[in-house]
């Protein structure tokens, strides 16, 4: 049940991305560029599916334990420090440069190879953070 | 810019599914950065549904792309810049877009509401000022 569902997170995943323009790195500039031509179009997906996450989220809670019998995340730590905020800024350069996320990234290996530097640098620049950790500010 | 917003509520639609089920059935948060930095170096227990998540992941973008729409992506030594920043970043703050914009407001995370709000910030940021210093 659970390599089904994960296949099937997927599919829905992808399928979304590509329905949703986000697959498409120039209407997410568009809707990063609050200043000019704004296209808020692309805040539909969140509007969307936050709502219908935090449904599952609720029946999952009330229920205690995931349907497959393994246990549920923990609840989130409320620790608010300098390496959450200065990676989201860091996450943020990059994504208002390029116009892509992690997830549009990857899925977009599938509509156009040229995306493959990005993911690349993107898997180095995820090692190179591993690999300085001991580095105690960053730790 | 409404057919543009349905396809969006639409795709958010399908999106929140996806990290539902995976959530109710599986038990897991689906963060994209969190599930890809499991893949690099040591394979961790459950990798394979990491895996097959992905490889769902590219069959449901290339069902459902616009065949007729090319992608317009920016200049190659940006992309890598970008894409390091990127990597870089997500690391740091562990979580992207999915994990902390998607999954982490829906299970009411501070932590998440911080990062977005950062993320979304300088993100909107840097298009201006590459628009300012004309790319």
């Amino acid at each position: 049940m659970r390599s089904v569902v994960a296949v099937v997170a997927g599919l829905l995943f992808g399928a979304g991305l590509a329905l949703s323009g986000m697959v498409d790195p120039a209407k997410v500039l568009g809707f990063l560029d609050i200043t000019g031509a704004w296209d808020p179009s692309l805040g539909g997906v969140m509007a969307a599916a936050i709502p219908m996450t935090a449904l599952f989220y609720y029946l999952g809670r009330r229920r205690g334990v995931s349907l497959s019998g393994s246990p549920l995340p923990e609840p989130p730590s409320k620790v608010i420090d300098a390496r959450l905020i200065g990676g989201s800024i860091i996450f943020g350069i990059g994504w208002g440069l390029a116009g892509l996320c992690p997830g549009p990234a990857i899925a977009d290996l599938a509509l156009d190879g040229r995306v493959l530097p990005f993911v690349v640098a993107m898997a180095v620049g995820m090692i190179l953070v591993k690999a300085i950790r001991r580095i105690p500010i960053i730790h | 810019m409404w057919h543009d917003i349905v396809l969006a509520l639409a795709g958010g639609c399908l999106i929140g599914l996806a990290a539902g089920l995976f959530y109710l059935v599986n038990g897991r948060i689906l963060g994209i950065s969190g599930l890809a930095q499991s893949l690099l170096g040591r394979w961790p227990a459950r990798a394979s549904e990491s895996v097959l998540f992905f490889a769902g992941l590219l069959v449901g973008a290339l069902v459902l792309a616009d065949p007729a729409r090319s992608l317009a992506l920016v200049p190659t030594p940006r992309l890598l810049f970008a894409g390091l920043l990127v990597g870089i970043g997500v690391r740091l703050a562990n979580g992207c877009t999915s994990g902390h914009a998607v999954c982490g407001l829906a299970r009411g995370a501070r932590r998440s509401l911080a990062a977005t709000a950062f993320f979304m910030a300088s993100a909107a940021l840097t298009v201006i000022l590459v628009k300012v210093i004309g790319s």
